[in-house]
C-alpha cells in the first residue's frame, strides 16, 4: 500500500480524445465515490430517525419542499436506547479492552520474534524461519474446529484469554517485523550496543524498538481492526453475554429488534466510529509505516 | 584487505562476550513459540485425527475413520455451500477486480484533483467490519424500506418490493462485498501501476497505438505480477465468506440455502450440531482447495516471468 508518492506516470498529448478520456476517467472516480459513501451518509442519518420518519423518508425528514428538511425531528434518541440495552455499554467496554490488549501484546511478541530472527545469530535460526512461513500459509478455516478443542481442553473457553492468546503470536506478523528489522536496524548499531556492555533484552527495547516505530504503529492498527472486526471466534468461544465483544453483541440485537432500524444503526454507529477514529489520528503513521524502507544509519 | 583482519577480530571479541548459549533469542521468541505450537501446530495435527471421528461436542466422539469425507461426497448441503462459495469467489474476482483496476487507471491520471479525498473514501469501507457491514445492507437491502429499492423506484419506477435478500441473495452478497473491498483493492493496483514505464507508453503513443492497445501491451503486462497476487488474495478471502451472510440471513442459509457458504456449513456442523470431526474434514477440504489454488498461482506467476 503505497500511497503517498503516487504521481501519474501516463501522460497524454492534449488532443480532443484525451480530454474526453480525462472527463469519463473524473466522472466515473465521481460517481464511484458517491457510491461508496452515501451507505455511511445513510448509516448516520437513519440513526437520527424516528422509526416513522425511517419509513417515509429516504434519506433527512422533510416538510414537504425537497430541501425544506426537518432538522428538529432528528434525535439521539436511539443512541439513549441503545445504550439501555443490557450489556451494550458492556461489549462497547469489552471490544475496546480485548482489541487494546491483543494489539499491545501481538505487537510485542511479533517484534521480539521477528527482530530475532533477522538480527540475531542463533542455533536452530533457520528452522524458526521455516515455521513462520510454514504457519503463515495455512488456510485459517482449517484451525477452527480443532482450535475450539484446543481452547475446551485448555479451559479457555467463555475466557476472554481465549480471545486474546490465539491472537497474540500471528505468523504473518512476526514475518512483518522480520523484515522490518532487516531494512531499519543497522548491525553495527547492535554490535555497538553489545561492545558496551548493553544487555541484550535491554537493546530490545532502548534500541531497537524505536527504530521499527512505523511498523509497530502500522502493526497496532491492522491487529486493533482484527480484533474489533472478529466475529467469528468470540461467536464460537464465549457463552456468556457479559462477555460478548460489539460484533457479536450487535448480531444479537439484530435478531431482537428486527423491526427497530433506527436503533440497530444507533448501534452500527457507535461500532464503526472508534475504529474510523483511530484509523484518521493514525493515518499518517499508518501509511508511512507501510511505505518508507530503511533507515539511513 | 588491512582493515579485514582488524573488522573480523572485533567481531569475535563480541561473539566471546556472549554466552557459550545464547538465551537471549530463545527468550525473545518464547512468546511466538508458545503460541505457534500451542493455538497452530497441535490443532494443525489434531485436525487430522479429527477428520476421522464423529463429535458430539468437543467431549465426546467415535472412530467414524474415512466416513466424513465418504459422507461428504454425497452431502447435498456440502455440494450446495461448494457451489454457492465458487459461484461468489468468480462473482467478487470477475466483477470486483476489473472494477478496481478501472479505479486505478482513472485515479493515476494526471492532474486529477482531489485524488487523496478520493483514495481515502474509497478505501474506507474495508476498516469496516464484516458484521457491521452485514448490519447496514441488511437495512439497504430491505424490500420495503431499503435504500437500493427506494432508489430503483424513484430512477426507474421499479417494483418497491424487490425480494434482494430472497431470491437474490449471491448478487446481494456480491454487491455487499465489492462496496467492502474495492478500494481496498484498488490500493493494490495503484501501487502496480507505479512500474508501467512512462517511456514505453509514450513510445507506443507516438507509434499511434490506441488506448487499449496501450493498456494491453504497455501496462497488462507491467501491473501483471500484482494482478495475479490480488487475484489470489479475492480468491482465499471470498472462500472464507461467512459473517456477511450469517448476519445478511440472520444465521441462516437463507431461502433455500442459497447464502449458504462453505465457512457457513463448517460453523453449523462444528458449532450448531456439535461435529467437530465433520467440520474438520470441510475445513480439511477448503485448505486443499486453496493449495490447489496457490500452486496454480505459482505456475502462472512462473510462467509469466519466463515470458
Amino acid at each position: 500500500m503505497k500511497s503517498t508518492n503516487m504521481q501519474p506516470q501516463t501522460r497524454d498529448a492534449g488532443t480532443g480524445g484525451a480530454a474526453a478520456m480525462s472527463a469519463l476517467s473524473y466522472a466515473f472516480v465521481l460517481v464511484a465515490t458517491a457510491l461508496v459513501l452515501t451507505p455511511f451518509v445513510w448509516l448516520v442519518i437513519a440513526s437520527l430517525k424516528t422509526n416513522e420518519d425511517f419509513f417515509t423518508s429516504t434519506f433527512l425528514p422533510t416538510r414537504g419542499g425537497f430541501f425544506d428538511v426537518a432538522w428538529e425531528r432528528l434525535t439521539f434518541r436511539n443512541y439513549l436506547a441503545v445504550f439501555e440495552q443490557p450489556n451494550f455499554a458492556r461489549a462497547l467496554l469489552n471490544s475496546v479492552m480485548l482489541s487494546s490488549v491483543t494489539a499491545v501484546l501481538a505487537t510485542l511478541a511479533c517484534s521480539m520474534a521477528g527482530y530475532a530472527l533477522a538480527l540475531l545469530s542463533f542455533k536452530g535460526r533457520t528452522g524458526a524461519t521455516w515455521l513462520v512461513l510454514a504457519a503463515l500459509i495455512i488456510p485459517p478455516p482449517l484451525l477452527i474446529a480443532p482450535g475450539f478443542q484446543v481452547l475446551f481442553e485448555l479451559g479457555l473457553l467463555d475466557s476472554p484469554w481465549g480471545l486474546i492468546l490465539p491472537a497474540v503470536t500471528p505468523a504473518f506478523g512476526v514475518y512483518l517485523f522480520r523484515q522490518a528489522a532487516i531494512s531499519s536496524v543497522p548491525k553495527e548499531l547492535i554490535e555497538a550496543a553489545r561492545l558496551d556492555g548493553c544487555g541484550e533484552i535491554r537493546t530490545f527495547f532502548t534500541i531497537v524498538l524505536p527504530l521499527l516505530r512505523p511498523t509497530v504503529s502500522a502493526f497496532i492498527m491492522i491487529t486493533f481492526l482484527g480484533t474489533w472486526n472478529n466475529f467469528l471466534t468470540p461467536q464460537i468461544v464465549m457463552q456468556s453475554p457479559e462477555g460478548f465483544p460489539l460484533s457479536v453483541a450487535i448480531a444479537q440485537l439484530k435478531n431482537t429488534y428486527y423491526q427497530d432500524y433506527g436503533l440497530l444503526m444507533a448501534g452500527t454507529v457507535v461500532s464503526i466510529a472508534p475504529v474510523a477514529a483511530l484509523f484518521l489520528i493514525m493515518q499518517r503513521d499508518f501509511v508511512s509505516g507501510l511505505t518508507r524502507g530503511a533507515v539511513k544509519g | 584487505m588491512s582493515a579485514q583482519p582488524v573488522a573480523s577480530l572485533s567481531h569475535s571479541r563480541v561473539q566471546s562476550r556472549a554466552l557459550p548459549f545464547p538465551i537471549a533469542p530463545w527468550l525473545l521468541m518464547a512468546p511466538f513459540f508458545f503460541g505457534v505450537i500451542l493455538f497452530t501446530l497441535v490443532p494443525l495435527v489434531s485436525s487430522f485425527q479429527l477428520s476421522t471421528r464423529q463429535t458430539f461436542g468437543p467431549e465426546f466422539s467415535t472412530n467414524v475413520g474415512a466416513g466424513n469425507f465418504k459422507f461428504l461426497a454425497s452431502d447435498p448441503l456440502f455440494w450446495t455451500a461448494l457451489r454457492n462459495t465458487v459461484v461468489f469467489t468468480l462473482g467478487s474476482v470477475l466483477i470486483q477486480l476489473p472494477l478496481s483496476l478501472l479505479l486505478a487507471l482513472a485515479l493515476n491520471r494526471p492532474n486529477l484533483r482531489g485524488r487523496t479525498f478520493f483514495r481515502v473514501s474509497l478505501f474506507s469501507p474495508v476498516l469496516v467490519g464484516a458484521v457491521f457491514v452485514g448490519m447496514i445492507f441488511a437495512v439497504i437491502f430491505d424490500k420495503r424500506t431499503g435504500l437500493i429499492n427506494r432508489a430503483l423506484h424513484a430512477a426507474f419506477g421499479w417494483d418497491i418490493d424487490f425480494p434482494w435478500l430472497e431470491d437474490y441473495v449471491m448478487p446481494s452478497l456480491i454487491i455487499a462485498t465489492t462496496w467492502q473491498y474495492v478500494g481496498f483493492n484498488m490500493v493494490y493496483f495503484l501501487a502496480a501501476l507505479q512500474n508501467v514505464s512512462a517511456e514505453l507508453g509514450e513510445a507506443a503513443m507516438l507509434d499511434g497505438a490506441n488506448a487499449w492497445n496501450r493498456f494491453r501491451h504497455v501496462i497488462l503486462p507491467a501491473i501483471m505480477p500484482v494482478g495475479t497476487f490480488v487475484v489470489l488474495l479475492s480468491i482465499i478471502g471470498s472462500f472464507q465468506l461467512f459473517e456477511l451472510p450469517y448476519i445478511l440471513l440472520n444465521g441462516t442459509g437463507g431461502p433455500q440455502n442459497r447464502g449458504l457458504t462453505l465457512v457457513m456449513y463448517l460453523y453449523q456442523t462444528g458449532f450448531q450440531t456439535g461435529d467437530l470431526g465433520y467440520a474438520s474434514a470441510i475445513g480439511w477440504v477448503m485448505a486443499l482447495i486453496l493449495g490447489a489454488c496457490a500452486i496454480g498461482h505459482r505456475v502462472v506467476s512462473k510462467r509469466g516471468e519466463r515470458a
